[in-house]
């Protein structure tokens, strides 16, 4: 027996849903947020819609049955029905979507805020075009100081930033249940320090949550401002642990 | 009458300005930075100076793209008819230039309006921008001048140079109007450029250091030249479609309804070659910003703008999705068509699934209770998805897909007669399998190298997929060079009427993007009007909130499509009047 065409797409859509929340919930323990589900599920049917009605055969077996359930005749009974349902439904998904709750608001956040061209700590103006870890040079030319370097800023990193970010730079440090919003920076993540220059790691370090730029705003990073703690040295230190211990390079541009 | 009258602004208006800049005192030039003095900022009837020029701006945009788009393909189908003898495609080029005349009017209209904006809105700015920039623009206004001949010789001449060696100096009049519109698009973008990366000036005073090429020359110069003359070609074709679209739709007769097919089918054709390689322009852009300034780089792609981001990614996907299925319906026009079903549902599956992985945020929206759930906005799933090594691979794939569809449209309703058809396709088939996999396997291997090495993979999958497209199309020219000419070929005018629905989803979808990007790119600078040379101490000194930007950005789209749909009145009023 040929299954109808809509009938398919239906399934095939409910089997989508579920497949995707029993791979993510069930099989690797990280569901998938509303919002992104929302999204794929619009576009997940936009595709089964377009490969159904790409010919017009199979596009009658989608159309079809609207047609015969608005303008047939001996669909009289149902079609009320349908017309009957719809607005109360309507209401009911509306006022679930707009109804206030206790839950806060949802915050869009920036991955990465943007650094400014120059900022002053210190005591003196950093140009972040021009600026670089002046250890960093070592790692070919001196070898031996470099290591010692990357250790100060190991004994750096485990004196003051690794309650938050824990002890292997996973973002998971003692203190992290105190803020879920957001997160310590995860170092090891690919998408993190790996796509940054250390001038921006430096400029972020010493400036901490305070520091961070209007655009954006508001921040809710409890991030300490380093420079009030810590000196150049130690902050460029900890900067070449961060890479050191994680395995990515900072960012360049060979130009 | 008209039209003449307002092309001609634009160039008059842009000497009124010169002539008002260089006879000024601004006092933009001092021995520091150029800064804008009092009453440096000024507002008409309390209207909002930044909207004013941010729409205006981008109406004259959206208007200078559909317009120097429809040009280079104009002249490429002329070419085309010369070559084959084809009338058709000589009717089909003229069309397309009628079409674009309007639009012409309203480029220009737009310009001058942008310009008396710019001049009485922030006179310090334009004046500081004229002086640097002022010889520019005598050409430019010369160049505008030019344009205006060649596109009138062009289209009012096209049937008095419709024979012999004057249809031979017609193209060359073709080509001129090509050339010169170029010209005017690449100095345009050389203002736009530096305003985001100024060169040629002194970095501490904002002065002129004498070498103009300097100035012009920019870092960001030639992405944007490129970018934008790509973008142009496909926007060009998805106007033109989405016009087709609303012909097709219209026409009361099975010549007319096959004649506007034809022409929908050809415009969508154009859009997907413009289309295929404008991600990788695009790319080069962000890449060169990226690296003029780590600041502009990490707001584009990192910070408040990575959400336009998302958007930029949804309606990309909605033009390929688009471009798809009016190529899959179009299955339907030639007999034939209805042993690829199989293969368009795989490869809907194939389209959406990389356009799930393209969108999908790095930091996700997520409610309080989501968040504690996975300890944070980072999802440790979707994070993966979240970055360029997955993005470029999902796009990739797309972009074979999408060559995937074109290439079983060519050959439906034909019949390989080379006698290596079968190798042929084995070798076709073994080509996609292995581009794609290449294409993914650097993905994957992008997430074990550094950034640097993982932002140069890139290129070679980029390369794969070229690579691909080149090969695949040289093998199948040589088995389809000589087909079976006993079949039918396609059924002009025997498209559903939802297909047409597609062509103007490609059309509003592009411009919409343009809308947004032109946005971001310009909003990157944030509060210089001039990176790092002219700060902008007006009360808009501040990034728009994003749905804000949106609204403004949509409202724009919505006025310009409701602008294109009186051009397309006007022209259907016209053709009643000449009938």
């Amino acid at each position: 027996m040929k299954i109808p065409g809509l009938i398919k797409s239906v399934v095939i859509i409910w089997a989508a849903w579920y497949g995707i929340v029993y791979l993510f919930t069930d099989l690797l323990g990280a569901p998938i947020p509303a919002s992104v589900m929302k999204m794929y599920m619009f576009f997940i049917i936009i595709g089964v819609f377009m490969a159904f009605t790409a010919d017009e055969e199979t596009a009658e077996e989608i159309f079809g049955p609207f047609r015969r359930l608005l303008f047939d005749r001996s669909h009289r009974v149902l079609r009320s029905i349908v017309f009957i349902v719809i607005p109360p439904l309507v209401f009911m998904v509306t006022y679930e979507i707009t109804r206030p709750t206790l839950d806060a608001p949802v915050e869009l956040r920036a991955v990465h805020p943007a650094p400014p061209s120059s900022f002053m700590a210190f005591g003196k103006s950093f140009n972040m075009l021009t600026l670089e870890n002046p250890y960093r040079s070592l790692e070919r030319g001196k070898p031996d100081k470099f290591r010692e370097a990357v250790n100060e800023g190991r004994t750096v990193y485990y004196t003051n930033c690794f309650f938050c970010h824990g002890d292997k730079l996973e973002g998971k440090g003692h203190f992290v249940k105190g803020f879920n919003n957001p997160a310590p920076a995860n170092f090891r993540e690919v998408g993190a320090i790996g796509q940054l220059q250390e001038s921006f790691l430096f400029w972020r370090i010493a400036v901490g949550g305070p520091g961070l730029p209007n655009e954006g705003a508001p921040w809710a990073s409890p991030m300490p401002v380093w420079k009030d703690f810590l000196t150049e040295d130690q902050i460029w230190k900890v900067i070449l642990f961060l890479y050191d211990y994680t395995g990515h390079r900072p960012r360049t541009f060979g130009k | 009458m008209f039209r003449i009258k307002t092309s001609g602004l634009y160039p008059t208006l842009l000497c009124v300005a010169l002539l008002i800049a260089f006879t000024t005192e601004g006092g933009a030039l001092a021995s520091s930075l150029p800064e804008t003095h009092e009453g440096a900022y000024r507002s008409i009837w309390g209207i909002n100076s930044r909207i004013a020029v941010w729409m205006i701006a981008q109406t004259h945009l959206f208007f200078a793209a559909f317009v120097l788009g429809v040009p280079i393909f104009s002249f490429c189908i002329e070419l085309v008819g010369i070559i084959t003898k084809d009338k058709r495609y000589d009717a089909m080029a003229r069309e397309f230039i009628r079409i674009s005349m309007t639009a012409f009017s309203f480029t220009a209209t737009f310009g001058g309006i942008l310009l008396i904006l710019l001049v009485t809105l922030y006179p310090d700015f334009t004046s500081y921008s004229l002086k640097i920039f002022g010889p520019v623009m005598i050409v430019y206004a010369f160049l505008f001048i030019v344009e205006s001949f060649a596109l009138y010789i062009y289209h009012y001449g096209w049937s008095a140079m419709s024979d012999g060696y004057l249809k031979w100096l017609h193209l060359f009049t073709g080509l001129l109007l090509n050339l010169t519109g170029t010209s005017i698009m690449v100095l345009a973008n050389s203002w736009a450029s530096f305003m985001m990366a100024p060169s040629g000036v002194d970095p501490e005073t904002g002065e002129f250091m004498g070498n103009l090429w300097a100035v012009i020359n920019g870092p960001l110069w030639n992405p944007l030249n490129l970018h934008r003359f790509v973008a142009n070609i496909a926007y060009g074709g998805a106007i033109v479609g989405a016009y087709a679209g609303f012909k097709f739709l219209t026409a009361k007769t099975r010549e007319g309804k096959a004649h506007y097919d034809w022409m929908g089918h050809t415009a969508n054709l154009i859009a997907v070659i413009g289309l295929l390689p404008l991600p990788f322009a695009g790319y080069w852009l962000a890449k060169e910003i990226y690296a003029y300034s780590q600041q502009m780089g990490v707001t584009l792609m990192g910070g408040i703008f990575a959400w336009v981001f998302i958007i930029q990614a949804v309606l990309i996907g909605a033009i390929f999705l688009g471009v798809n299925y009016y190529i899959w319906v179009g299955l339907g026009r030639v007999s034939g068509g209805e042993k690829y079903r199989t293969a368009i549902k795989f490869m809907a599956l194939l389209l959406v699934a990389c356009f799930l992985v393209w969108f999908t945020p790095h930091t996700i929206v997520m409610t309080g209770a989501e968040q504690k759930t996975l300890g944070g906005a980072h999802h440790p799933i979707l994070g993966y998805f979240g970055v360029m090594s997955a993005k470029n691979s999902a796009v990739n794939i797309m972009i074979l897909t999408t060559f995937l569809s074109l290439l079983l449209y060519q050959r439906v309703g034909k019949r390989a007669t080379a006698s290596w058809a079968l190798q042929g396709n084995a070798v076709i088939t073994a080509l996609f399998v292995a581009g794609a996999i290449n294409v993914i396997a650097l993905g994957v291997y992008g997430y074990l190298v550094p950034a640097n090495v993982r932002i140069g993979l890139s290129v070679p999958q980029v390369a794969t997929t070229l690579l691909v497209i080149v090969m695949v199309s040289v093998i199948n020219y040589g088995m389809y060079k000589n087909p079976d000419k006993g079949r039918a070929g396609p059924e002009w005018g025997k498209m559903p009427v939802r297909s047409q629905y597609a062509l103007f989803l490609i059309a509003i979808s592009f411009t919409w993007l343009m809308g947004l990007m032109g946005y971001v790119r310009s909003g990157i600078r944030q509060q210089w009007h001039i990176y790092t040379i002219m700060k902008d101490n007006s009360a808009d000194s501040f990034t728009p909130t994003l749905g804000y930007a949106a609204k403004i950005v949509s409202l724009n789209t919505l006025l310009f499509m409701a602008m294109i749909v009186f051009i397309f009145w006007l022209d259907n009023m016209g053709k009643k009047r000449a009938s």
